[in-house]
C-alpha cells in the first residue's frame, strides 16, 4: 500500500545535484508530489524537502540510492505524523462582497486589493489550501499557486548534527 | 579534514603553469603511466602539453572514443589501477557514454577527462558543445565541470579519490578550453576524505558475530564470490575464510579468477549459464554467504525463489545494494578485505566435505549432459567450448581471459579456467558487445608480463573492429580468438528456444576477416577442421605480435545449461 513520506536530503551545495536526486526517483518510477530546496540552518549545507507517495518496502531502497550520490551528506525519511508541515497558497480572486466575507471568515492574509481582484495568502496543510480553493472557485479564481511542503521534525534530536559529529569521530578513528 | 581551499594555501614558490600542463602534472602525481585517448578541438591544449611528456606518459591513440574507455577498463581490471582516458568535447565525449555505463555497472575505476568549449560559449550550442555533465550524470559515480585553471588540480585529485575508493566507478572531469589555456600557480594535494562521502564503513563487530553464528550453525552453506573480492584485493582473505569454514564456494561471472578453478572447495559459476551444482542446489542451501556481489538478475533468476530455504549473509561495500534484490538476514556493510578476516576469526573450524561431494556429483551429471558434447564433440563442426578448451590447454589455464559478450563469453567463462586473480575481463552488468577487443588492448598494457587472450564473436568483434588499427599502431601483442558462427548466436539461441526459430536479423554475412587482420598488419589464421585446431592455437601462442585466429564454429550451437530468464535457478535445464 502506498503511503506518504517526507524525505529530507542534506547535501553539499553543488550545481546539478537537484537533477541527480530527482533522477533516482524517476528511475524507480516514483512521482515527486512536492519539492522545496534551500540552504539549511548549517552554512554551506543545502536542504531538500521531498514529498512522495510510495510503497513502504521501496522507500529505504530509494533513500539509499539518493544517499549514494557523492555530494549527498545524509537523508532522513519521515511519515506525516513525525513532522509539522506547512505550505503556502496564493489566490487571485475576482472581487465581490461574497469573496470578502469568505476571506475574513477563513483567517487568510490579504496581500493586495485592486479594483477588480484581491490576492490572498493561506498557510496550512495541502488539504486546507485545497479546501479554500474549492470555496473560492464559485467567485472566480483567476490564479492559484501553491508552494512545496516545508517540514520541521517533532523529535528533539537534531539528526543531522548527530550525523556530522559521528562523521568527525569516524574521521578521527581513521 | 582539510577544509581550506587549495588556492588559499598556495605560496609564491608554486610554479605558474598552464591548465593543460597542470592536468598532466596532476596525472603524474596520481601515478598515471598510461592513458587512452583521441584528440580534438576542445582538448588540443592538453594534447599540446602532452607532447612534452611522451617520455613519462604512454598515450595510446585509439580509433574511436568508446575504444578508449573499454581499453582503460581492461587496464584497470587487470592492474587494479585507475584507468585514464582523454577525449574532446561533443562527439568525442558522447562516444564514451557506453563505456562509462559499462564501468559503472561493473564497478571499474576510471577517470575520463573531456575537453569542453570555452566557458563564455557554454550553453550557446557552440561547435562540438554538449552538456556532458548532464549527459553522464546517470552513468558516472561522480562528475564535474572545471571552468577555472586554478581548480584543475583539486578536481583531478577528487576524481581519482572517488574513482578508486569505496565501490569503484567511472568519474568524468569536463574542462573548458579556456581553463586549459589559462595559467595558475600549481600545487598538487591528494585528497584523503570528502565530507559527504564515506567510501567503506568499518564492518560492524556485532553483525560479524551474528554472521559467524549463522555460519557455525549451517549444514548446507554456499559462499557466493563476487567482483568485490577482486576489487578489494581480498583473494588471500577469502581463501583463509574458506579454509577455516570448510564451506563450498561458487563465483559470479565477475568473481571468476578470485579463486583458482581447481580449488577443492570451488564448485563453479553461478547464474543463467553457470554450473549445474550451484544452481540446482540453491534450493537445498540453508545458508548463502554473498561476498562482494549484488544479486544480479542473471545470477538470481526469480528473486522470490532464490535461496528460499536459506539464511542470507551479505558482505557488501555499497549500502544501496543491501536488501535491493534479496533481503539479507545479516548484512555487513564494508570492504570485504576487512570483513572477511573478522569473520574468519569468529567462526569455528568447519568441515563440509560431504556436502561438497554432492556438488562433485552434480559436476558429473553436468559433464555427461552438457560438457562432454560441448568440449569433446568428436564429430560435426568445431564447437565453441571445444575451441575455448583447446586455447585453455595451450595456455595451461593461465592467461588473462578477455571476452566480448554472448555465447563465446559464456563458453569462455565456463571452460577457460583460472590459476591467478585478476585474470578475467568481461562486460557483466551492461553486456556490451564490442567491449572485448579494446578491453584486451588495455589488459595487455595493464599486465604486460602476462599473456592476454580475447574471445570474441563475429558480431561483437565488428562493433569495435576499428581498434585493430590501435593494435597496428601501438604494436600490442594480444591474441584474438574469433569464434565465428555467422550468427548473433545468443539472440539466435533465444529465437530458437522462445521465438519459434524465427531468426529475425541474426544471420551475419561477414567480411573477410583475414584481409582485415592482414590489412592491420596482424597475423591471421583460419581453422575450420578439428584436426588443425591445436596446431593453429600453438601458432597463435608462439607468435610474438598480435594474432587473429578465426575459428569457424557450428552455426546453430546452443549454450547450456541455461536458467530461463526470470525462472528459479533450480529450474536449470540441459537442453
Amino acid at each position: 500500500m502506498e503511503q506518504e513520506y517526507i524525505i529530507t536530503v542534506f547535501s553539499e551545495n553543488k550545481v546539478g545535484l537537484l537533477s541527480q536526486i530527482t533522477t533516482v526517483f524517476s528511475c524507480r518510477d516514483v512521482n515527486i508530489e512536492s519539492l522545496t530546496t534551500s540552504e539549511s540552518a548549517l552554512p554551506g549545507i543545502h536542504k531538500f524537502t521531498i514529498v512522495v507517495r510510495t510503497d513502504p518496502n521501496q522507500i529505504d531502497k530509494l533513500v539509499r540510492q539518493v544517499e549514494k550520490k557523492i555530494d549527498v551528506l545524509k537523508t532522513f525519511v519521515y511519515t506525516p505524523e513525525e513532522v509539522v508541515q506547512q505550505e503556502i497558497a496564493l489566490y487571485k480572486v475576482t472581487r465581490s462582497r461574497g469573496v470578502e466575507q469568505l476571506v475574513r471568515k477563513h483567517n487568510v492574509r490579504i496581500l493586495e486589493i485592486d479594483e477588480d481582484y484581491i490576492v490572498v495568502e493561506k498557510t496550512g496543510h495541502k488539504a486546507d489550501t485545497q479546501a479554500l480553493f474549492r470555496l473560492l472557485q464559485p467567485y472566480g479564481v483567476q490564479q492559484f499557486v501553491r508552494s512545496g511542503t516545508v517540514a520541521i521534525i517533532k523529535s528533539r534530536r537534531e539528526l543531522l548534527n548527530e550525523y556530522l559529529e559521528e562523521l568527525d569521530r569516524m574521521r578521527n578513528a581513521e | 579534514m582539510n577544509t581550506s581551499r587549495p588556492e588559499e594555501r598556495r605560496t609564491a614558490s608554486d610554479p605558474v603553469i598552464p591548465g593543460s600542463k597542470a592536468l598532466i602534472e596532476s596525472f603524474l602525481h596520481e601515478g598515471v603511466t598510461t592513458l587512452f585517448g583521441y584528440p580534438g578541438g576542445a582538448i588540443i591544449p592538453v594534447y599540446d602539453a602532452l607532447y612534452d611528456y611522451r617520455d613519462r606518459l604512454r598515450h595510446i591513440l585509439v580509433r574511436h572514443e568508446q575504444g578508449a574507455v573499454h581499453a582503460a577498463q581492461g587496464y584497470a581490471r587487470v592492474s587494479g589501477q585507475v584507468g585514464v582516458c582523454l577525449v574532446t568535447s561533443g562527439p568525442g565525449a558522447t562516444n564514451t557514454v557506453t563505456g562509462l555505463a559499462d564501468a559503472l555497472m561493473d564497478s571499474t575505476p576510471l577517470v575520463l577527462v573531456t575537453g569542453q568549449v570555452g566557458s563564455s560559449l557554454l550553453g550557446t550550442d557552440a561547435f562540438q558543445e554538449t552538456n556532458f555533465v548532464g549527459i553522464t550524470q546517470a552513468v558516472t559515480k561522480w562528475n564535474c565541470q572545471v571552468k577555472r585553471t586554478e581548480d584543475i588540480p583539486a578536481a583531478i585529485a577528487k576524481a581519482f579519490y572517488i574513482a578508486r575508493t569505496g565501490r569503484p566507478g567511472p568519474v568524468v572531469v569536463d574542462i573548458t578550453k579556456d581553463a586549459q589555456c589559462g595559467t595558475a600557480p600549481f600545487r598538487y594535494e591528494k585528497i584523503t576524505s570528502i565530507r559527504s562521502y564515506v567510501p567503506a564503513p568499518a564492518p560492524d563487530a556485532e553483525r560479524i558475530a551474528e554472521a559467524a553464528r549463522l555460519i557455525d550453525a549451517a549444514r548446507r552453506p554456499l559462499v557466493m564470490v563476487g567482483h568485490g573480492v577482486t576489487l578489494g584485493n581480498a583473494g588471500d582473505e577469502l581463501r583463509a575464510f574458506l579454509a577455516k569454514s570448510g564451506m563450498p564456494a561458487a563465483s559470479t561471472l565477475l568473481g571468476l579468477s578470485a579463486l583458482p578453478s581447481d580449488d577443492p572447495q570451488y564448485v563453479g559459476m553461478l547464474g543463467m549459464h553457470g554450473n549445474y551444482g550451484p544452481n540446482i542446489k540453491n534450493r537445498e542451501c540453508d545458508l548463502l554467504v554473498a561476498v562482494g556481489m549484488r544479486f544480479d538478475d542473471r545470477v538470481t533468476g526469480s528473486p522470490a525463489h532464490f535461496g528460499e530455504n536459506a539464511k542470507i549473509i551479505h558482505l557488501e561495500i555499497d549500502p544501496a545494494e543491501i536488501d535491493k534484490i534479496i533481503p539479507a538476514d545479516v548484512a555487513v556493510v564494508g570492504d570485504v578485505k576487512q570483513a572477511l578476516p573478522m569473520l574468519t576469526e569468529r567462526i569455528r573450524k568447519g568441515d563440509h566435505s560431504a556436502w561438497i561431494a554432492e556438488f562433485r556429483e552434480c559436476d558429473k551429471i553436468e559433464y555427461e549432459a552438457v560438457i562432454r558434447k560441448a568440449v569433446h564433440p568428436g564429430e560435426g563442426r568445431i564447437r565453441m567450448g571445444e575451441a575455448v578448451d583447446a586455447v585453455a590447454r595451450a595456455y595451461d589455464n593461465d592467461a588473462v581471459l578477455v571476452t566480448d559478450v554472448g555465447q563465446q563469453q559464456m563458453n569462455a567463462a565456463r571452460y577457460f579456467g583460472f590459476r591467478r586473480g585478476r585474470s578475467m575481463v568481461t562486460s557483466g552488468g551492461l553486456g556490451t558487445m564490442g567491449f572485448g577487443l579494446p578491453a584486451a588492448i588495455g589488459a595487455k598494457l595493464g599486465a604486460p608480463d602476462r599473456e592476454v587472450v580475447l574471445f570474441a564473436g563475429d558480431g561483437g568483434l565488428q562493433m569495435t573492429i576499428q581498434e585493430l588499427g590501435t593494435i597496428c599502431q601501438s604494436k600490442i601483442p594480444v591474441k584474438i580468438v574469433l569464434l565465428n558462427n555467422s550468427f548473433l548466436g545468443m539472440v539466435r539461441q533465444w529465437q530458437e528456444l522462445f521465438y519459434d526459430r524465427r531468426y529475425s536479423f541474426t544471420e551475419m554475412i561477414n567480411p573477410d576477416f583475414g584481409l582485415i587482420a592482414r590489412g592491420n598488419g596482424i597475423e591471421y589464421r583460419m581453422v575450420e577442421r578439428r584436426e588443425e585446431l591445436a596446431e593453429a592455437v600453438a601458432a597463435m601462442k608462439a607468435a610474438e605480435g598480435a594474432f587473429l585466429l578465426e575459428v569457424r564454429v557450428e552455426g546453430e550451437e546452443n549454450i547450456f545449461p541455461m536458467v530461463p530468464a526470470g525462472a528459479p535457478v533450480a529450474d536449470i535445464r540441459f537442453e
